[in-house]
């Protein structure tokens, strides 16, 4: 299925968001997850389901005012 | 001391982490300052990399609080969900709550800010408000549970000071019990003494620091300015008057009569 990963639309073969963010690469970054605009707790990945054209944020810490 | 949600402070001067030179310069700078507060944000990691690993590392080596910021936020909802994403990664009750209005000036939207601010007190998150010097919208923050006030001094990264100096004394004389922050548009020390000299409890400094030629140089300056607003502050300034009035007593002067 297709989601929109970031802003960029991706491929991914994984049925949950934690499986996703191992696939994509993300599994050693430190880093939090909203889907569709909801924040979605790390203890919370394994057990979220992802559908088609779902909107992934993965954010990480970055410099700021 | 300064106390901000129940935490004591003992620098005045609040540091944001973005736009240095790098990393070190940053890490120095901070170290420069004394400041104990730095911001942080969030931004998207591209697969793979580790950016904020690093960066993140850092900031826990400097020993300081974090400030997450909800920085470019434009709605409510993506405020909201920021800040729950904010304290997972940075494990902080503490916002620097941001909900931008208008992209010339980064004016504040204070309708939304307003809405977010009650909806995260409620969630028991320690809020810190980027608002106006707008009495009326301060007094509906302190309502929705905020506890300090952030308001600009002028837009974000303008180094123009405190442009409304009259709206940002009757807040200060509006609000004497709530510690109040200027963040944003601060450009050289004179301004953050000025800020501290008005009765502001503390100033955040981001570009004025990060862009100076020499950032570090220009942390001790701000760090020093800070102390000198704060004692001119306690120890009672003069009012201005529009006449001479001499130093030296008159009585006695020579060649008269």
């Amino acid at each position: 299925m297709r989601i929109l990963v970031n802003g960029a639309w991706r491929e991914t073969r994984s049925a949950e968001l934690a499986a996703v963010l191992e696939e994509l690469g993300y599994g050693e970054s430190v880093v939090t997850t909203a889907v569709n605009g909801e924040f979605v707790a790390a203890a919370l990945r394994m057990r979220t389901p992802l559908a088609e054209g779902d909107r992934i944020e993965v954010l990480a810490p970055m410099q700021g005012g | 001391m300064l106390e901000l949600y129940k935490t004591q402070l003992r620098s005045r001067l609040l540091l944001g982490s973005a736009r240095y030179p790098s990393p070190a310069v940053l890490g120095a700078a901070v170290r420069a300052s004394g400041a104990e507060v730095v911001t942080v944000a969030l931004r998207r990691e591209a697969s793979g990399e580790r950016a904020g690993q690093g960066f993140w590392n850092l900031i826990r080596e400097l020993g300081v609080r974090v400030l997450p910021n909800t920085a470019g936020c434009h709605s409510v909802k993506e405020a909201v969900t920021t800040t729950h994403m904010a304290r997972e990664l940075f494990a902080t009750p503490w916002i620097k709550l941001e909900v931008i209005g208008e992209d010339d000036t980064l004016q504040p939207d204070v309708f939304g800010l307003a809405e977010a601010a009650r909806i995260l007190c409620a969630e028991g998150f320690e809020v810190f408000p980027y608002t106006t010097e707008d009495l009326v919208v301060a007094e509906r923050l302190l309502e929705c549970g905020c506890r300090l006030l952030m308001p600009w001094g002028a837009p974000i990264g303008s180094g123009r000071g405190l442009n409304n100096l009259f709206g940002l004394r009757a807040l200060r004389a509006h609000f004497p019990e709530v510690p109040l922050i200027i963040d944003a548009g601060i450009g050289v020390p004179s301004h953050a003494a000025q800020a501290l000299e008005l009765g502001y409890d503390a100033v955040l400094i981001n570009t004025a620091v990060a862009e100076a030629r020499d950032p570090l140089q220009m942390a001790r300056a701000f760090a020093q300015a800070v102390e000198a607003g704060r004692a001119a502050y306690l120890a009672g300034p003069i009012e201005p008057r529009d006449m001479a009035a001499p130093s030296t007593p008159v009585i006695g002067t020579a060649f008269r009569g």
